[in-house]
């Protein structure tokens, strides 16, 4: 059972490592840099990391607000659209590896080795066009273009201010959460510590449609903001598909609301609190036809969430954020029981709850420069099912690096990154059952235009 | 050779006189905040240095790209004052305009900055022209209290638009397209267009009729628009806010708004 849970695990950080993929699709965008005439470092703390003037825009709607934002103001020839990439070169390090005990003969049986690759690499493609369709209606696009595959990242349009305030705004299509950190927007970009893996934890053994919050779905937003952007709230109503278009995944629907408030504080500066959740339900069971499941028609609905806290704390040139999450389903989603046959579960299956959080801290002396440190936690506090070894999920990742912008213009963003990330996977080795390790370094250049 | 203790105290009491000098036109003061030049140095460097150049003369990468140009700070001329024409700034002037921003243009709103921030900018804004350290600002024109909005008001308003020539730049219809309006330029020689009245009521320097009025009062310096301070008296200005207020599109007025509230 523990071996099987194990593999699935595996399997699950592996579909976790997939997610690295997803999560270059980072972006800034310097279509509006060339729009408006700003360098990156007006909206960027260091791009793609958002500062509270870039926020504001956002939250605007891709509007500063000072008579210029409708398209008609621009140039013809102004095309909004924006391309990135990422060549680099990377090392990966995946210790207790499940592989033949005699390369190349399948039948020779498994043992647990280190697996290490290094090489260059491209890290795809991000094309984002975005910007106001006319005064107080924006939009934004985003296809992402891997080395093997095209998908359709983000797609909504959004109706701003609307009764002139800026308290109202809804937003319709396929959207990132308003997370209190955004995942688009993290300065890590290797393997192992490229994504907030918080955003997309599921418990070992979980068969769950809601794959964490750092996803973008699908839903309409209403939001709003002060002037200043100090005080913000979101709320989501979402389809039960994961983001998936075409697929949902039953009829129900789920909520997310995040709500965050700053305050300046003499000689540290802006200081944040913030609190967030998803409350929703899966589907554990669908019709079927011949077998089958039918699109659409899950049922045997089951609950759960994720919800927490977190701050952002400025000291001058440093900044940290902080973040926490608790999480829960329901014990037939934690244990991949369809609701109909409830004595499929296992003896004494419960609900599976964990906890896990980061920090995040910055150094940012100039514009042109930002180094990053990051350890991230996720820790069991019940399994789903009792026979699975109480810390099976448990990771422990960090992260350190820096992102130096050696040009800075209107036009275009370049950037030299160095980074390393090392994560501890508690007994997530496929054989032995004992703890796993990844690591990656990773360096290269990013650069849009 | 050895120095008298007198002198050597002269010495440091001129060294202190001219540190305190030069920190004091290093500072900025708004409300109970103090700015700081360098902390300012290094936001303008984020956030400023491409518009306005690193010397501060408007001359940044993206100013020829740029409708109406950057404000060149070495000259010391600003359109948005509470001070009379010709004379520099107050630094709540120039707080406010970083906080507002100047519709129509490229200076967007920087309110989302923090106040301490804004404030540190004006005290590095500051240092770019002499004249902060040689000059002490104008005293701020005072706005009394505003008459009753009336039909009345409204057409001695409309008269005194014809017969001060307001119309020669903004147009009879105020849509800023006068007989003057094609030949106007600014101090720095560019091109400049009237404002256009019926496009809204975000006006460059406020929205609420006293920021209307004041700008009637001080002119807006480097542009064609001048001061009325001596050409209307203080009962005729406001006819003449009452008055535009008609020939905008939008008739929500806004109330005078404190920039220095951060929200």
């Amino acid at each position: 059972m523990g071996s099987v849970i194990r593999k699935r695990l595996g399997l699950d950080l592996l579909i976790l490592v997939t997610l690295f993929a997803w999560a270059q699709t980072a972006y800034g965008i310097p279509a509006f840099a060339r729009k408006y005439g700003l360098p990156c470092s007006a909206c960027h703390e260091a791009w793609p990391m958002l500062n509270n003037f870039g926020q504001t825009f956002k939250d605007n709607g891709y509007q500063l607000g000072n008579g210029r934002d409708a398209p008609i103001y621009q140039e013809p020839a102004y095309w909004p659209v924006m391309f990135r990439t990422t060549p680099v070169w990377h090392r990966e390090s995946n210790n207790r590896q499940a592989v033949d005990s005699v390369a190349g003969n399948g039948g020779s049986g498994q043992i647990e080795s280190t697996v290490t690759t290094s090489g260059f690499d491209l890290l795809g493609v991000d094309m984002i066009t975005a910007g106001t369709l006319y005064q107080n209606i924006s939009f934004f696009v985003q296809p992402f273009i891997g080395n093997s595959s095209i998908s359709l990242q983000q797609a909504w349009t959004r109706l701003d201010n609307l009764a002139g305030s800026h308290w109202l705004n809804l937003k319709v299509g396929k959207f990132e959460l308003d997370q209190p950190i955004s995942q688009e927007r993290s300065l890590i970009l290797n393997n192992t510590g490229g994504i907030y893996y918080n955003y997309f934890f599921t418990p070992p053994g979980d068969n769950n449609f809601f794959q964490g919050i750092g996803f973008p779905q699908l839903g309409a937003e209403l939001s709003g903001h002060s002037e200043n952007d100090h005080t913000r709230y979101s709320v989501a109503v979402l389809s039960d598909s994961n983001g998936s278009p075409n697929s949902p995944s039953n009829q129900g629907y789920n909520v997310y609301a995040n709500f965050n408030q700053a305050f300046e504080v003499p000689w540290f500066g802006k200081q944040e609190v913030g609190a967030y959740g998803y409350f929703g339900e899966s589907p554990t069971f669908f019709q079927t036809s011949g077998g089958a499941p039918l699109p659409g028609t899950g049922t045997g609905n089951r609950g759960l969430y994720r919800a927490g806290v977190y701050g952002h704390w400025f000291v001058d040139k440093f900044d940290f954020y902080t973040f926490y999450l608790h999480g829960y389903d329901n014990v037939f989603l934690g244990n991949s029981v369809p609701s109909n046959q409830p004595s499929s579960l296992p003896f004494g299956a419960v609900a599976p709850v964990w906890n896990g959080g980061f920090v995040e801290g910055h150094y940012n002396p100039t514009p042109r420069w930002i180094v990053i440190g990051r350890y991230e936690l996720n820790r069991m506090s019940r399994q789903a099912n009792p026979n699975i070894r109480g810390d099976l999920g448990n990771v422990d990742i960090w992260t350190v690096g820096y992102r130096w912008y050696p040009i800075m213009s209107p036009r275009a963003g370049f950037a030299w990154t160095q980074e390393y990330s090392h994560a501890s996977n508690a007994g997530a080795a496929p054989l032995s059952g004992k703890d796993d390790t990844h690591s990656s370094v990773l360096m290269g250049f990013d650069f849009d235009f | 050779m050895h120095m008298t203790g007198k002198p050597v105290l002269t010495v440091a009491i001129l060294i202190f006189m001219l540190w305190g000098m030069i920190g004091a036109a290093q500072e900025s003061h708004v409300g109970n905040l103090v700015g700081n030049a360098k902390r300012g140095k290094a936001l303008y460097e984020r956030y400023c240095i491409f518009c306005h150049g690193p010397t501060g003369d408007g001359r940044g990468e993206s100013a020829p790209y740029l409708d109406p140009k950057p404000r060149d700070f070495t000259k010391a001329v600003f359109k948005c004052r509470s001070t009379a024409s010709g004379s520099l700034p107050l630094d709540i002037d120039l707080y406010n305009t970083i906080t507002r921003g100047v519709h129509a243009s490229g200076m967007p709103s920087w309110r989302p900055l923090l106040r301490q921030e804004r404030v540190d900018m004006v005290a590095y804004i500051k240092t770019f022209s002499p004249a902060f350290k040689e000059e002490k600002p104008g005293q701020p024109v005072t706005i009394p209290t505003e008459p009753p909005d009336s039909p009345d008001s409204i057409a001695r308003g409309a008269a005194l638009f014809q017969s001060l020539n307001c119309w020669s730049c903004h147009g009879k219809d105020g849509r800023g397209h006068g007989p003057s309006a094609a030949s106007l330029t600014d101090s720095q020689g560019n091109p400049i267009t009237p404002f256009d009245f019926t496009s809204g009521t975000h006006f460059k320097c406020g929205q609420s009729d006293q920021d209307m009025f004041r700008d009637l009062v001080t002119g807006l310096d480097g542009t064609p628009m001048p001061s009325f301070a001596a050409a209307m008296k203080p009962d005729q200005m406001w006819d003449v806010v009452h008055y535009i207020r008609t020939l905008s599109t939008s008739k929500k007025h806004a109330e005078p708004k404190d920039q220095t509230d951060g929200q």
